[in-house]
């Protein structure tokens, strides 16, 4: 982290956060309990935890798609609300949720078009992105002539089309292979140093988080509750390649993760986590 | 990967018009089948009629339906043959069922509008629109005609073929105000998530993800409703007392049937043909619209 980026807001600052679910005739669901959560610029965390837990929900809260029961949640110092308002995040889903009338290009250019970004800027704009995710031969094409993992390239794309300083991602990779997986986790490491977006980015699995992430949020179910946050500690000027998954720092982080799963005393439930 | 799904359509349509051909022979196999094989008086069973007689006047050969479709209509001079009758009668009902499945279009989107807007109104105007089409047209046809008949604004007066078109739009709303709705509601929840990520409103939502999401949807039921304003024009040509219509010149035409029962069948085998062409229109119109046809793709 350089000092302009620590003198600046934090990306996200969750104070004791939480989330009650009202379900039929009164019965209620506490998904999210006391959490807290500080992201800076331009950093990537994620959050890992078994199913139920609250990953997407707090996601979700960041996002403005729920609000939170109690708590407060600043985007950029500012409410979740406004800051969706002004656009401050870019968001994926584990599904890409593209549009099947429009071409890729037109996909990536929706956000642009709804807020009345001109003719040629959109295109321009599209075409850089389409570049970034290496789709150059497939702008004229449709979601339904690419594979999954393609989709889910345009689907970035398009989030980061309002070149947003964050990322919101809930299992964007969960539906691919793994091998697709493991060439698109590359690509976003790529993508991420190329636009210095902070990301929080929502998985199942423990090598990917750590592969990914310079902090690893790891969450525990019934309330979903943060257990620990495990620092992933490369050493200076490791790079994220194909190499580091090989590498005794990433076994290093991905053992932390794991005890950090295990240890939590009431979800002794880490070891089908995938 | 296009080219295939192309020559698929094409293969597809074409085993359609086979088999639509096919169902033409079957039947008149079975009719000129039984015409020789059934008893000339019927199969009566407690004295009920489950069969029909078989005799020239209830069951006219074929052969004479066409040559009669081509001779002239009556003995009088300069009457035309048949089928050009039939043609012209054809016309004048596919003019009036049009502006009746025009205006029920409308009408029924602009509901399936208002439900999708509002849920209350979605949950308070439904039964209202299944109770709507449980009203016999029999009994609707009178009163739209009576009622017409007391509008008088400036130079505009009420016509008959303006309550036939009344009752055609009548039928044809129904399944447009179904299919729309269903079509404006049929965006996942991720895809109505993400316009509210982009902080798009109800209208530009509507304009750029409901609307799109409804062609498939509102395609059939359009369709739907162009069969519907035919079947709600023939029948209310009849009903109203409407003159030049194809509803009007089959009952005229079964009236002479004693004497001329093949000429009969010549209005009935248009009003076929118009529902067929009603719905080769439509899907024309569906033709512009074939992008939004795409279907999700599957990851
Ligand atoms: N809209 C909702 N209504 C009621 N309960 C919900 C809703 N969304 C999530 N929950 C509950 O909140 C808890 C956390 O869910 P979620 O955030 O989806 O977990 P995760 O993404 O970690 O698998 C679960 O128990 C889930 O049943
Ligand atoms: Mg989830």
């Amino acid at each position: 982290m350089t000092d302009t980026a620590l003198n600046a807001l934090p990306a996200i600052s969750v104070r004791s956060a939480g989330k009650i679910f009202s379900v039929a005739r009164g019965a209620e669901v506490q998904a999210l309990t006391g959490i807290d959560l500080t992201v800076a610029p331009g950093e990537f965390v994620s959050l890992i935890g078994p199913s139920g837990c609250g990953k997407s929900t707090l996601l979700r809260l960041i996002a403005d798609l729920d609000s939170a029961t109690s708590g407060e949640i600043l985007v950029f110092g500012k409410t979740a609300r406004q800051a969706r308002l002004d656009q401050e995040y870019g968001i994926a889903f584990q599904s890409a949720g593209l549009l099947p009338w429009r071409s890729v290009q037109a996909n990536i250019e929706l956000p642009l078009e709804l807020h009345g970004v001109g003719k040629a800027e959109r295109a321009a704009r599209a075409e850089e992105l389409i570049e970034l995710v290496g789709l150059s031969d497939f702008r004229t094409r449709y979601p339904d002539q690419l594979s999954g993992g393609m989709q889910q390239r345009v689907a970035i794309a398009r989030s980061l089309a309002e070149r947003p300083k964050l990322l919101l991602m809930d299992e964007p990779f969960g539906a691919l292979d793994e091998m697709t997986r493991e060439r698109m986790q590359q690509e976003l490491v790529r993508i991420c140093s190329e636009t210095g977006a902070a990301v929080v980015f929502v998985t199942h699995s423990i090598p990917e988080a750590v592969f990914l992430s310079d902090r690893v949020v790891v969450m525990s179910p019934r309330p979903g509750r943060i257990v620990d946050i495990v620092s992933v500690n490369l050493g200076p000027g490791t790079e994220r390649s194909d190499a580091l998954r090989e590498n005794a720092a990433f076994f290093a982080g991905v053992t932390a993760v794991r005890e950090a799963l295990h240890g939590s005393p009431v979800a002794p439930l880490g070891a089908d986590l995938r | 990967m296009t080219m295939t799904r192309g020559a698929d359509r094409t293969k597809s349509r074409a085993s359609a018009v086979l088999w639509g051909v096919l169902g033409i022979v079957v039947l008149a196999v079975l009719w000129e089948g039984y015409k020789a094989v059934g008893p000339v008086a019927g199969v009566e069973l407690f004295g009920t009629s489950i069969l029909p007689k078989t005799d020239d006047r209830s069951m006219p050969h074929l052969v004479d339906m066409l040559t009669r479709a081509i001779e002239p209509v009556n003995t009088s001079a300069g009457s035309p043959p048949v089928w050009v009758a039939v043609i012209g009668a054809a016309l004048n009902s596919l003019g009036v069922a049009a502006v009746g499945w025009a205006v029920g279009s409308v009408v029924g989107f602009l509901i399936a509008l208002l439900m999708q807007r509002l849920h209350v109104a979605e949950r308070a105007v439904l039964p209202w629109l299944i109770l709507s089409q449980t009203v016999p047209l029999i009994a609707l046809a009178p009163v739209i005609v009576a009622w017409g008949g007391k509008i008088q604004i400036g130079a505009f007066s009420w016509d008959r073929w303006m309550s036939v078109a009344v009752i055609a739009s009548y039928l044809a709303f129904f399944p447009v105000a179904v299919g729309a709705l269903r079509g404006l509601q049929s965006p996942d929840a991720i895809h109505v998530e993400l316009m509210r990520t982009y902080n798009a409103g109800w209208f530009r939502t509507l304009l750029k993800l409901r609307l799109p999401a409804s062609v498939p949807y509102l395609l059939p039921a359009l369709r739907l409703g162009a069969a519907s304003a035919i079947v709600g024009t023939v029948v209310a040509e009849v009903s109203t007392g409407y003159k030049g219509g194809i509803g009007r010149m089959i009952i005229e035409f079964a009236q002479s049937g004693t004497s001329d029962p093949a000429k009969a069948y010549a209005p009935i085998a248009g009003a076929v043909v118009l529902g067929l062409v009603s719905a080769a229109i439509v899907a024309l119109i569906g033709l512009s619209l074939k992008r939004f046809n795409r279907q999700e793709a599957a990851s």
